[in-house]
C-alpha cells in the first residue's frame, strides 16, 4: 500500500461511515487530486461530495470553515503549501480561533490537508515547509504523517474530530510503500519510537525520518552506540512525556528538520530540553535544519539547502566525537 | 407590514440607539475597552435586516450590537460581554467585535473586513447539501468589496448557485476613506451584477430594508442563487470611538442625520399605523429601562476566573497550560 493508497483509503472510509464528510479543494474530483489522493472518490460519492474549487485557497479554507458551522466535516486540500499562505487569514484569524472568540459556542470539525516539502527541484514558491508557523497557532492541531499506517488512521482520526485539525503531508511520501495493521488502534497525538536504543535520542518527523532511518546504521557504527529515533507525528501538542522518557535514558538529543533553521519548528524541542531536561543532557543539543534560504531550483543547490542522509550522519558523527558520545 | 412588526422593528432600533449611546458613554467612563464600532444612526438598517431574515444564518461584521439583540440576544449579555465579564455572551473572550449566539443562527461578529463572506458560502453550502430552504445571510461594508474575499466569494457563490444574500451596508465610508477614492463607483453592486441579480434600497428607511430583504430571500429559496442587496446607509459616528470623525464636513453630517431612520419609523407609527405619542413614549421609556438594566447587569458581573485563559480552545483536545 502507497501513503497516498492509505489517504485515500482514510477518506473513503469516512465519507462511507458519515454522510457529513465533504471533501474540497482545487482538482480534487474529476482530476482525482493533483498527488491522486482522492482518485476514485468522485465515482464513488458524487460531486456533490467531492468538491472542485477555483484555484482561490483563502476560499477553500474560509468556505471550509463555514461548512463546518453550518454541520459539515469538511477535508480541505491544499495543492502544496506555499499556495496555502494565501489561506492563513482563514486557518489563522477564523479556523483557529472562531471556538475560543465564541466561548465554545461554535464547532468547527475540518481538516486542512497541507502537502509540504522541498520535493524534485520545484524551486522556491513550491518548496517550502510552513510547521513552524502552523505549529505556532493556538486552536490548531497540527498532525505530520510520515508512514503509511499513521497516515491511514490519523487523517481519520481528524477527520472524525471535532477540532480543527492541520495535516502536513510531504510530497516526496506519497509513493512510500507500507503496511497498514488495521487491528491496532493509535493515538494520533502521541509520538513514535521507530527505533530503540541507549546513547542518543534523535527526534524527526515527515520525510527527514526517512533520511534519518538511513544515516542510522553509519552513524552506530562509526560511533559504536545506539540511537532511539522518535517520529514526532503530533507537532501541536507535542508529546514531551515521550520524548522526556527517552532523553532520561540516552541524555542526548538531536532534531532533524526540513524547515530553515532560524525559528524552524525543531527549536521548540531543543527550548524545551534546554529548559526541562537540562541536569538529564550529556552534550549540548543539536539541531540539523534547512539552510536559511529560499529552494533553489538546481537540483545540487537543491540538496544543498536540506538536510540529506549523508550531511545528518556526518554531522552526527561528528557532534557526537566532539562531545564524547 | 402588521402593526405589531413595525412597532416590534422601532422598539428595537430605539433600544438599539439607547443601547449604542449608553455603550459610548461606558466606553468613555473606561468600563468597556478595545475597538468600540457604533451603529448609530444605521438601526433602521440592522434591525429590519435580522427581523426580515428571521430564519435562517447570519453572518456579520464588527459593528453588530444591535443587529444581535435584533436577532434575540439578551441585551445584558451583550452589555456584559462588552464589559468583559464571564456573563458575557463570549464569557468576555470575544468582546464588543465577537458576539456569537448559534441558539438565534448568529455566527458573529467577525473582526477581518471580508473576512467572513467566505464562510458564509460554505455555510450556505451546508444548508443547500442539507435540503435546508432559509438560506444564509452575509452582512458586510462596503469596503468589503475591495478586498479579495469578497471577489471570490461572488464566483463560488454564483456558480454552484448557493442560497447566499450578500447584504452590503454601503455607508460611504471605509473606516475614514470615501469608498469612491478607493473603487471606481459608490454603488458596489455593480461589481457583482455579472454574477447575480442585484438590488438596492434606502438603508435609512427600515420598511423599505424589511421588505427588499423579504424579497431577496424568497429568491434566494427559489433556486435562483445568490442575490446581492445593497443598502445605502449613513452612519452617525466615526468608524469606531477612536476615531474623531474629522473627515466629515458639518454639512455633509446635517445631511447623513437628515435621514434619520427612527424619525421615520416614528412618523410612520403615528401617520399610518394610529400609534398615539404617548405609547411612542412608552416604547422609549421601555427601551431605557432595557439598556438601564443592561449597565447595571454588566456593571455588577464577575470577571472571568483566571482559569477560563485556557478553556474552550478546543472541543475534544485538553488545554492545557504551557509552563
Amino acid at each position: 500500500m502507497l501513503y497516498r493508497e492509505a489517504l485515500n483509503k482514510a477518506i473513503d472510509k469516512t465519507m462511507e461511515m458519515d454522510e457529513t464528510v465533504v471533501v474540497l479543494g482545487e482538482d480534487v474530483g474529476l482530476y482525482g487530486g493533483s498527488y491522486r489522493v482522492t482518485e476514485g472518490l468522485v465515482a464513488k460519492y458524487g460531486e456533490r461530495r467531492l468538491i472542485d474549487t477555483p484555484i482561490a485557497e483563502l476560499s477553500i479554507v474560509g468556505n471550509a470553515v463555514g461548512m463546518a458551522i453550518g454541520g459539515l466535516r469538511p477535508v480541505a486540500e491544499i495543492m502544496t503549501a506555499n499556495f496555502g499562505l494565501l489561506a492563513f487569514d482563514q486557518i489563522i484569524n477564523h479556523m483557529a480561533k472562531y471556538r475560543y472568540m465564541s466561548a465554545g459556542k461554535i464547532t468547527l470539525p475540518m481538516v486542512v490537508r497541507f502537502p509540504q516539502g522541498v520535493s524534485r527541484q520545484l524551486a522556491a514558491q513550491h518548496s517550502e515547509s510552513y510547521e513552524q508557523m502552523l505549529s505556532a497557532v493556538p486552536g490548531l492541531t497540527v498532525l505530520a504523517a510520515s508512514d503509511v499506517n499513521y497516515a491511514y488512521h490519523a487523517l481519520q482520526f481528524a477527520i472524525m474530530s471535532d477540532d480543527p485539525i492541520i495535516f502536513i503531508e510531504h510530497e516526496l511520501l506519497y509513493n512510500k510503500k507500507g503496511d497498514i495493521d488495521f487491528e491496532t488502534a493509535i493515538d494520533p497525538l502521541k509520538a513514535r519510537v521507530v527505533k530503540e536504543g541507549q546513547d542518543m535520542t534523535i527526534v524527526s518527523y515527515l520525510k527527514m525520518l526517512d533520511d534519518v532511518m538511513e544515516a542510522v546504521p553509519e552513524i552506530e557504527k562509526q560511533l559504536g552506540k545506539s540511537c532511539e529515533v522518535i517520529d514526532l507525528c503530533s507537532l501541536n501538542p507535542i508529546d514531551y512525556e515521550t520524548l522526556e522518557t527517552s532523553l532520561k535514558k540516552t541524555g542526548a538529543i538531536v532534531v532533524v528538520e526540513e524547515d530553515h533553521k532560524t525559528g524552524g519548528f525543531g527549536s521548540q524541542i531543543v527550548s524545551w530540553a534546554a529548559e526541562e531536561m537540562f541536569y538529564s543532557l550529556d552534550a549540548p543539543p543539536l539541531r540539523l535544519a534547512g539552510e536559511d534560504v529560499p529552494i533553489p531550483y538546481n537540483r545540487t543547490l537543491e540538496l544543498a539547502s536540506i538536510p540529506t542522509p549523508e550531511k545528518i550522519a556526518e554531522k552526527i558523527m561528528a557532534w557526537g566525537n566532539k562531545n564524547g558520545l | 407590514m402588521n402593526k405589531l412588526l413595525a412597532e416590534e422593528i422601532y422598539y428595537d432600533m430605539v433600544l438599539g440607539r439607547t443601547f449604542e449611546l449608553a455603550a459610548k458613554e461606558h466606553y468613555m467612563g473606561g468600563d468597556i475597552a478595545g475597538f468600540l464600532h457604533l451603529d448609530i444612526g444605521q438601526e433602521g438598517f440592522s434591525v429590519a435586516a435580522m427581523k426580515a431574515f428571521d430564519k435562517g444564518d447570519v453572518f456579520t461584521t464588527y459593528r453588530e450590537h444591535v443587529m444581535a439583540i435584533a436577532r434575540g440576544m439578551d441585551p445584558k449579555d451583550v452589555m456584559a460581554e462588552l464589559f468583559g465579564k464571564a456573563a458575557g455572551i463570549s464569557r468576555g473572550r470575544g468582546g464588543s467585535m465577537h458576539l456569537f449566539d448559534p441558539s438565534h443562527f448568529f455566527y458573529g461578529g467577525d473582526a477581518i473586513v471580508g473576512g467572513q463572506i467566505p464562510n458564509a458560502v460554505g455555510c450556505a453550502y451546508a444548508r443547500k447539501y442539507q435540503g435546508r430552504e432559509d438560506g444564509v445571510m452575509v452582512v458586510f461594508g462596503d469596503g468589503a468589496t475591495n478586498g479579495g474575499a469578497f471577489f471570490e466569494s461572488i464566483n463560488n457563490a454564483s456558480t454552484q448557485k448557493l442560497p447566499l444574500l450578500f447584504l452590503c451596508e454601503n455607508n460611504g465610508y471605509a473606516i475614514g476613506t470615501k469608498i469612491t477614492r478607493v473603487a471606481p463607483f459608490e454603488k458596489q453592486a455593480k461589481k457583482a451584477e455579472p454574477y447575480m441579480i442585484t438590488r438596492e434600497v434606502d438603508g435609512m428607511d427600515a420598511l423599505a430594508v424589511y421588505e427588499s430583504v423579504r424579497e431577496a430571500q424568497s429568491l434566494i429559496q427559489d433556486g435562483h442563487g445568490p442575490v446581492f442587496l445593497e443598502a445605502m446607509t449613513c452612519r452617525y459616528e466615526g468608524h469606531s470611538v477612536a476615531d474623531a470623525n474629522t473627515y466629515r464636513s458639518k454639512e455633509e453630517m446635517q445631511i447623513c442625520k437628515g435621514k434619520d431612520s427612527i424619525d421615520r419609523m416614528e412618523q410612520l407609527l403615528l401617520s399610518q399605523y394610529g400609534i398615539t405619542p404617548d405609547a411612542i413614549k412608552t416604547i422609549q421609556k421601555r427601551a431605557q429601562n432595557c439598556v438601564d438594566e443592561a449597565v447595571a447587569f454588566a456593571a455588577s458581573a464577575v470577571e472571568p476566573e483566571l482559569a477560563e485563559l485556557y478553556e474552550d480552545i478546543f472541543a475534544e483536545r485538553k488545554n492545557h497550560a504551557v509552563s
